[in-house]
C-alpha cells in the first residue's frame, strides 16, 4: 500500500485503495477508542454525584459537579503536598539522571581510555537485573545512611541510569567525528565540544531520556511505598493508594484526585512527544 | 549479525581506534566524565545485587543476620508457594507476552500505511503506557467489576454468564467448565480469572509501547525495497512475509529481549489491580501471586529479608538465563 503514494491510479485502483483506507480507519478507531475509554468514563465519573457515580450505570453525569475536583484537592489526605512532592521529586531525578548521563554517555561514545568497553558492559548488565533484587539492599543502606523519610531516599538512587547512558551514547555515536575534529582545531576541550556541540544536536534523546525518567519517577510506587512513613513525605502514587483502602472511599472524589494526578503526564507528553518519538526511532533499533 | 559486514564493520572500528589513541592517547579525563553515573550505579545497582546474594544466604532481622547457607534456597525450591508463584509467573508472561507482540506488530504495520491521521493515532496508542499504573489499575477494577462492570456488560450482551474477574480464584478452564456443567481435572483449569484480567489490563497498557518501537523499526525499512518488490507482481501479504518480517528482525529481537525482562518483573500492575479490587496482596488466594508479588509480600508483610532476597536472586537467574537463551535463538537469525 505505501508504494502507491503520489502516483496517478486508475480509478478501480483509487477505489479499492479509498475502501483499503476506509477499512483500515476503522479498525485504527475501534483501536483508539479502546485506548481511550477508561480515561473517558473515568472523567466523566469523577464530575458525577457519590450514588450515580458508585452505581456507574449511566453515562453521563446529571449535573456535572467540577467541585468535586475542589473537594478532591482539599481532602484526599495532603493532595497538594504528594503533588508537589511528586513534581519535586522528579524534576530533581531528571536534572540528575540527565547530567550524570550525558557526561557518562559521551565518554563511552567518544573518548579512549582503558576499560572502556568492559566498563560499559558491566553498566549495561545491570538493566537486566531485576529491580525487586536490589530492594532489599537498597532499603537497608537507607536505613543505615538515615535517610527513610527524605527526599534524598527518592531521589539519588534513581539519579544514575543506566538505560538512559546507553541511549545517549547510541545517539552520541551518530554524531560525525569530523564536527570534533573541526572544534578541536578551534582550541574547544571536550566538555566545550560536548555543551556546544553535541548536547544541541542530540535534543530527541536527550528528551526521550527526560520523558523515561519523568515517568518512571512520577508512577513510581514499590520503592517510595518503602522508604517513606509520613504522609508529608509520599509521592502522588503512594498517596492515592493509600486513599483507595481508607475506609468509606468517595469514588467520585478518587477518580477526581486520580485525574488531576494523570494530567501533568499528559500534558509533559503530548508537548514533548514529537521529539521523543523522533529518539525512539534514532536510538534503539539500529542494529 | 550476518557475518561479513559485520566483520568489515569490526575491522574499521579497530582501525580508528588506533588512529585516535595514537592521535591523541589515552584520555584520562573520561574517568571523570564516567564517575558520577558510575558511582550511583555501583552504589544502587551493582553493590545492592552482591548484597542480596549475601543476604540470601542469611536469617533474621537487619543487623541481626545469621548465616544459614542455602536453606532460604532449599526453603523456596522445597516449598509450594514458590512453584505456584512460579506457574503463575508463567501463565501471566504466556498470556500477556505474545499477545502484546503480535497485536503491537499489527497495529503498527497498519500505522505504517500512508493514511490521514498517523500522528493522533499514534499519540493515542501510546498514552496508556503514560498513565500510571495505580490511576489506570481503579479504572479497570471498575471495568471488572462484578455488579456494574463493563467487561460482565459485553459479557451478557454475547450472550456469558457474567464472571467474578478480579475476585475469582478458580481457574478459566474451571468457571466456563462449570457454566456447562463439566468438572475439568486439575491440569485443565489454566490461570485463574482474576489473572487473566490482570493480563488484559497489562496487555492494553503495554501495546503503544511495542507499537511505537515496531513502527519505527518499520520506518527504518528503505521504501525503495517495496517499489521494487510491486514492480516484481508481490501482493500486500508477500510483501509483509518477505521483506517487511525480515528487515524487521533487529527491532523484533530487541522488543522480545526488554519484553521478556519485562513482563517476568512486573509487579506494579498486579499490586495495583490487587489494590483496586480490595484484595490482599497476590490476589484472591494468592492466585495472581507472581514471583515479584509473592517476594515483596515476603520482604514487606513478613519481614523475611533472608528469604526474600532468596526469591529475588532465583527470579534474577531465571530471567538472565531467558535473556541468554534469547540472544542465542534469536540473536543468530536477525538480519542487518
Amino acid at each position: 500500500m505505501t508504494f502507491t503514494r503520489g502516483r496517478a491510479l486508475p480509478s478501480a485502483d483509487r477505489l479499492r485503495r479509498d475502501l483499503g483506507h476506509l477499512l483500515l480507519h476503522l479498525v485504527l478507531i475501534a483501536g483508539a477508542v479502546s485506548a481511550l475509554f477508561p480515561f473517558v468514563w473515568m472523567v466523566l465519573n469523577s464530575l458525577k454525584g457519590y450514588t450515580e457515580a458508585a452505581a456507574g450505570l449511566d453515562i453521563l453525569p446529571k449535573r456535572w459537579l467540577f467541585s468535586n475536583y475542589v473537594t478532591a484537592w482539599n481532602q484526599v489526605g495532603l493532595f497538594p503536598r504528594y503533588f508537589a512532592n511528586s513534581i519535586f521529586i522528579g524534576v530533581a531525578t531528571v536534572l540528575g539522571v540527565l547530567v550524570t548521563s550525558t557526561l557518562a554517555a559521551y565518554a563511552f561514545a567518544r573518548m579512549k581510555f582503558p576499560g572502556r568497553d568492559a566498563l560499559f558492559l558491566i553498566m549495561v548488565a545491570t538493566m537486566i537485573v531485576p529491580f525487586e533484587v536490589t530492594l532489599v539492599p537498597n532499603f537497608i543502606l537507607m536505613r543505615d545512611l538515615n535517610w527513610i523519610d527524605t527526599y534524598q531516599a527518592l531521589i539519588i538512587p534513581w539519579s544514575g541510569s543506566a538505560f538512559s547512558v546507553f541511549l545517549l551514547r547510541q545517539f552520541f555515536r551518530s554524531i560525525p567525528q569530523d564536527l570534533y575534529d573541526a572544534a578541536v582545531l578551534d582550541g574547544a576541550s571536550h566538555l566545550r565540544f560536548l555543551i556546544d556541540i553535541v548536547v544541541p544536536l542530540s535534543k530527541p534523546a536527550l528528551i526521550t531520556s527526560a520523558l523515561f525518567t519523568f515517568l518512571g519517577s512520577w508512577n513510581s510506587l514499590m520503592w517510595p511505598l518503602l522508604v517513606t512513613n509520613s504522609p508529608q513525605m509520599r509521592p502522588i502514587q503512594v498517596g492515592i493508594a493509600s486513599f483507595i483502602t481508607d475506609a468509606g472511599t468517595q469514588v467520585q472524589l478518587l477518580l477526581a484526585a486520580v485525574t488531576i494526578s494523570v494530567v501533568p503526564i499528559v500534558l509533559v507528553y503530548l508537548l514533548l512527544q514529537r521529539w521523543f518519538i523522533e529518539g525512539i526511532a534514532t536510538v534503539g533499533l539500529r542494529g | 549479525m550476518s557475518g561479513f559486514a559485520s566483520l568489515e564493520r569490526m575491522a574499521h572500528d579497530r582501525a580508528t581506534t588506533r588512529n585516535h589513541i595514537s592521535r591523541r592517547g589515552v584520555e584520562w579525563t573520561a574517568f571523570l566524565f564516567i564517575l558520577p553515573a558510575f558511582v550511583l550505579i555501583a552504589a544502587f545497582h551493582i553493590f545492592p545485587v552482591l548484597y542480596a546474594i549475601y543476604i540470601s544466604l542469611h536469617t533474621g532481622a537487619i543487623n541481626r543476620f545469621t548465616y544459614v547457607g542455602l536453606d532460604n534456597y532449599i526453603r523456596a525450591l522445597e516449598g509450594a508457594d514458590f512453584w505456584n508463584a512460579l506457574s503463575v509467573t508463567i501463565w501471566y508472561v504466556a498470556l500477556t507476552l505474545p499477545a502484546t507482540l503480535v497485536l503491537g506488530l499489527v497495529l503498527a504495520y497498519l500505522l505504517y500505511q500512508p493514511i490521514r491521521g498517523r500522528g493522533i493515532y499514534r499519540t493515542i496508542y501510546f498514552l496508556p503506557y503514560v498513565i500510571s499504573t495505580v490511576a489506570s489499575s481503579i479504572v479497570w477494577a471498575w471495568v471488572f467489576d462484578p455488579q456494574s462492570g463493563v467487561a460482565n456488560l459485553i459479557l451478557q450482551r454475547i450472550g456469558l454468564a457474567p464472571l467474578r474477574w478480579l475476585i475469582e480464584p478458580s481457574g478459566i478452564g474451571q468457571v466456563m467448565g462449570a457454566q456447562v456443567g463439566v468438572s475439568l481435572p486439575g491440569w485443565a483449569q489454566g490461570p485463574s480469572v482474576a489473572l487473566i484480567a490482570v493480563a488484559i489490563f497489562t496487555i492494553w497498557q503495554s501495546l503503544g509501547y511495542v507499537t511505537v518501537i515496531f513502527l519505527a523499526g518499520l520506518t527504518n525499512i528503505p521504501g525503495e525495497l517495496y517499489d521494487a518488490a510491486h514492480i516484481d507482481g508481490a501482493n500486500a501479504l508477500q510483501l509483509f512475509r518477505h521483506i517487511t518480517l525480515p528487515l524487521l528482525t533487529p527491532t523484533t529481537f530487541f522488543v522480545v529481549v526488554i519484553s521478556v525482562i519485562a513482563s517476568f518483573q512486573a509487579f506494579n500492575q498486579i499490586f495495583a489491580m490487587n489494590t483496586a479490587a480490595a484484595q490482599t496482596l497476590g490476589g484472591p488466594l494468592g492466585s495472581t501471586s507472581t514471583l515479584t508479588v509473592f517476594m515483596f509480600d515476603q520482604l514487606y508483610t513478613y519481614a523475611n529479608y533472608g528469604y526474600a532476597s532468596a526469591i529475588a536472586v532465583l527470579l534474577s537467574i531465571l530471567i538472565l538465563v531467558l535473556t541468554l537463551v534469547n540472544f542465542r535463538a534469536l540473536g543468530a537469525r536477525v538480519q542487518y
